[in-house]
């Protein structure tokens, strides 16, 4: 990974959305704050509903918010309307203009800035090469498929050179391999192009695969910012570590903390090391979180972190998930990769021993 | 810190004022060339008639008890008018034929292009629609053609044996109905085909699924189901014809008359003014509260399909 | 073997729904034919001729009023379409605030009176501005005709703007583009259709009025239906026929066009 940059090219201070008045007032966004770094690729994750669309539409220009402000490169953009902020979006269902061809769409910013004809013709050649489609200029923007439209939508909005670009789920409307193709496409556009993106999502594979930072959203506040490892190896809060992948949850007691580590006793016993969420001092009753792919189950002989009875194997080709029920009775996933053919070598109704791996765990805040 | 909020408050201001001054030229227009006359209508309904059409300026009440009432040239007294009570009946019985009989037709016109392939539907729409657009004068004028004594209706009887003499259909009830189910099926065809389109076939298989024959099936789950259709398409019919001017006027003559020609004559021959104004605001009331069942009852069964 | 079930027939729809356009067409089709007929009866078949078109042509009463008619509405149409894209560009895509189901009804409100009820409204009012002015000119007819054509030229238009999609404008607006270069580069061109099916609704409703025009107009201002109204109260001959084959043929043509225009939309 580059060196980023230390400037933030977003900065968002305590905005708060409120839509409607009165009693049926809903608080979209709830005092957010956050800063985004030049030529990062942002994403804004959570389920629909949690606000990342509305802050998408707040540093847009396409709604304005109750409190607060946003600054781009130091300048308050949150009184001005969209046309005059050097930010552009590329929409969830791209909007792109049907009475016009794929060219003139990719020329309307340049168009509307004033730019001389010379100038936004080269600027547009340029774009159709940047996504590959030279040869579709002259198309309007009906006769092309789903995927060229998304290149189309990029190409408009990256014409103007903005010192932003925003994406509203762009790939939602894809299907699945399409999509793998688009993130590696986006990810080499935001290469080339050194253009800061705020790209917004509620599918966390996507967003763990092309995020330089992640900020995780849900009902109108931002639980955690970090980088993808941070924020599915070291999940803050419980929303996260659930809305993120699998997880196990189990309850632990913390025995003693040093440096950025603690100890924790499980309820089968046994003491484990631990992270926790920088800031925070844990002690007494914690919750833990451990990924099912960084546990392993052991035949019962073998010394081991937990035990407990197979309840269920499910083969999923590539790896095997275990339902285990603990001594304890709480549930236990653990998912192992199929490293060899044939059967796993358990059966269900066996008993067998847990193992997790060394500087796995994660206390989360309570 | 409330810049923001600020310069949001002060677009949408903006965009309320701009949304004001966009309306006013069509708000302007109907004011002055529909609603704001009607209100001199009920103006006019209170005054008292000129010698010569018009009135004077003298507030009276006379017009509107003469709406059904007659008041007796020697002793003062006030018995209904006759006149005037006969013709609202027949206006009110010759809407309400009109409307069942177009229902009547109009429902299996509407189902018919309802279940053809989808192509074939719009197709069999613009046909009902033609007519529809078509002037109502020459529609009527083309009924006139059919059932005058001459016409082809008389002359096909007559050649078949069947009559000796024309029937006199032209200049009665009878002609005004079938001018006015002729020249306002296709207001009944639309709303009608309107709510069909959207039945779901799949309850109709459900229907016979659970043993229903098809006249339950159309009366237990079709019918049902396009009611809102079927109450729309009846406004629709029965407004028009219970103002109808044009069709009584052509195929009515002189003698039937409904609603519409009652109020024209006290505009003309009868230089009556404000017994016409009075006149007309009735017949707008009586529209209002056919107007107004109606919104109630789209508004109510929305929620219930909703 | 009997006929497989389907369980969309019902008993006597198809017969009926058969006899309903039967009915609708063979009244107007026999009024067309019997424009064509030699003879001066409009009920005896005498051999085809085209001289009731051409007796037509030559009457200048029609002409006139033909000519009337189309000037109508034409300037009717273009008023009423302009009126109500604005009122439409005012009424949709937006929240409700106050005011709006008041501009609804009152826009609508045209189409909820009695013809015959505006007619006499206008007759009464009119009269009273002719005796103040001393202007009986032709702006009367289409102040009218503007009047009552607007919700009809309201109706196409308001139903493209809702179904046209806000993010297009507002990735003009993020694309740069002002509020009035959206409108004119964006909202403006997808809209075009919709305004153009309300101007030719419009100056189809304008061309057939009878009743308004009737009680609106002053001495010598026929249009082309009161004078068709004027002359069914006289004998009738196979000319009224012709007039009305003309008169049909342009309605049925612009119709046509409309129809097509809305189906090339989607």
């Amino acid at each position: 990974m580059p060196d980023l940059p230390d400037k933030n090219a977003i900065e968002v201070h305590g905005v708060r959305k409120v839509f409607g008045t009165g009693e049926t007032q809903v608080a979209a966004l709830d005092t957010v704050s956050v800063s985004i770094r030049e030529n990062e690729f942002f994403t804004l994750l959570g389920p629909s509903g949690c606000g990342k669309t509305t802050l998408l539409r707040l540093i847009a220009g396409f709604d304005f918010p109750t409190e607060g402000e946003i600054l781009l490169y130091g300048d308050d953009i949150a009184p001005l309307p969209p046309f005059k902020r050097p930010v552009n979006t590329v929409f969830q269902s791209y909007a792109l203009f049907p009475h016009m061809t794929v060219a003139q769409n990719i020329g309307f910013g340049l168009e509307m800035l004033g730019k001389p004809k010379a100038e936004i013709d080269a600027r547009v050649t340029a774009m159709l090469k940047l996504v590959k489609m030279e040869q579709l200029a002259r198309r309007r923007t009906s006769q092309i498929s789903g995927g060229q439209q998304q290149r189309v939508a990029l190409a408009r909005a990256l014409a103007p050179q903005p010192k932003v670009l925003l994406l509203d789920e762009p790939l939602s409307a894809l299907d699945y391999k399409l999509r793998k193709e688009m993130q590696i496409e986006l990810k080499r556009l935001q290469h080339e192009t050194g253009i800061t993106f705020i790209f917004v999502t509620h599918d966390q594979e996507e967003a763990l695969a092309m995020s330089d930072r992640i900020a995780v959203m849900s009902t109108g506040k931002i639980l955690q910012v970090g980088s993808p490892w941070d924020i599915y190896d070291r999940p803050a809060e419980r929303f996260v570590a659930d809305f993120i992948g699998e997880t196990n949850f189990m309850d632990a007691e913390v025995i003693s903390v040093a440096g950025d580590r603690a100890t924790v006793k499980l309820l089968s016993g046994t003491d484990i090391s631990a992270t926790f969420p920088a800031g925070t001092t844990p002690d007494g009753k914690v919750t833990i979180v451990v990924r099912p792919e960084h546990a392993r189950v052991v035949a019962a002989s073998t010394k081991s972190a937990l035990s407990g009875v197979i309840e269920n194997i499910v083969y999923l080709g590539t790896d095997t998930h275990f339902h285990v029920k603990l001594a304890d009775g709480s549930p236990f996933i653990v998912r192992q990769q199929n490293s060899r053919s044939g059967p796993c070598g358990f059966d269900k109704g066996e008993s067998v021993g847990v193992d997790i791996a060394s500087d796995v765990a994660q206390i989360l805040k309570d | 810190m409330a810049d923001a909020a600020e310069a949001a408050k002060n677009r949408e201001r903006r965009d309320l004022r701009n949304r004001w001054l966009l309306s006013t030229p069509a708000l302007l227009i109907i004011l002055v060339a529909a609603t704001g006359p009607l209100l001199i209508v009920l103006l006019y309904s209170f005054l008292a008639p000129g010698p010569y059409g018009d009135v004077k300026w003298q507030f009276s009440t006379d017009a509107w008890v003469s709406v059904l009432l007659e008041r007796d040239i020697f002793d003062d007294t006030l018995s209904i008018a006759d006149a005037h009570l006969t013709i609202f009946l027949r206006s009110v019985k010759l809407a309400l034929g009109t409307t069942l009989l177009t229902l009547l037709f109009g429902f299996p016109t509407a189902y018919f292009i309802a279940t053809r392939p989808e192509r074939m539907r719009e197709v069999w729409l613009f046909l009902i629609t033609i007519p529809f657009w078509t002037n109502l004068l020459i529609r009527t004028f083309a009924v006139l053609e059919i059932i005058r004594n001459e016409g082809m209706v008389n002359s096909l009887l007559l050649d078949l044996g069947l009559i000796e003499r024309p029937i006199q259909m032209l200049f009665t009830d009878f002609a005004i109905m079938v001018g006015m189910v002729y020249v306002y099926l296709p207001l009944m065809v639309l709303p009608l085909y309107a709510s069909m389109e959207k039945l779901d076939f799949r309850l109709i298989e459900a229907g016979y699924d659970l043993y229903a024959t098809r006249f339950k099936v159309l009366r237990r789950i079709i019918f049902p189901l396009v009611k809102p259709g079927v109450i729309a398409g009846s406004i629709l019919v029965f407004i028009p014809a219970l103002g109808a001017y044009v069709t009584p006027s052509v195929l009515g003559g002189g003698k039937n008359l409904m609603l519409g020609n009652l109020i024209e004559l006290q505009f003309g021959q009868g230089r009556n003014w404000p017994l016409g104004a009075a006149l007309s605001i009735t017949l707008m009331a009586i529209v209002m509260v056919a107007l107004l069942a109606y919104v109630r009852n789209a508004g109510s069964s929305e929620v219930r399909h909703g | 073997m009997a006929r497989n079930f389907s369980i969309q027939r019902q008993t006597g729809f198809t017969t009926i729904a058969v006899i309903c356009f039967v009915a609708l067409y063979a009244p107007i089709v026999i009024l067309v034919v019997y424009a064509f007929n030699s003879g001066s009866s409009i009920a005896n078949w005498e051999g085809f001729s085209l001289r009731w078109f051409a007796q037509a042509w030559n009457n200048n009463q029609v002409i006139e009023a033909s000519w009337r008619s189309l000037r109508i509405a034409s300037a009717a149409a273009v008023l009423a379409t302009i009126a109500a894209t604005m009122a439409a560009l005012a009424t949709t895509r937006t929240a409700p605030y106050r005011g709006l189901t008041f501009k609804y009804a009152f826009i609508n409100q045209p189409l909820m009176v009695p013809e015959i009820v505006t007619a006499v409204a206008l007759l009464i009012f009119f009269s009273r501005i002719k005796v103040a002015t001393g202007y009986s000119g032709l702006g009367y007819l289409i102040l009218a005709h503007t009047a009552f054509c607007i919700p009809f030229a309201y109706l196409p238009i308001r139903a493209r703007l809702e179904g046209m999609d806000l993010t297009l404008e507002r990735a003009a607006a993020d694309l740069y583009a002002t509020p009035w270069q959206t409108f004119r580069r964006i909202t403006l061109p997808l809209l075009w259709p919709g305004i153009l099916a309300g101007l030719m609704l419009a100056f189809v409703i304008s061309l057939d009025d009878v009743v308004i025009t009737n009680f609106v107009k002053s001495g010598g201002q026929d249009t082309l239906p009161t004078y068709m109204l004027g002359q069914l109260r006289r004998a009738i001959t196979p000319e009224m026929n012709a007039i009305s084959t003309v008169f049909l043929l342009l309605s049925v043509g612009i119709v046509t066009l409309f129809f097509f225009i809305s189906r090339k939309q989607d």
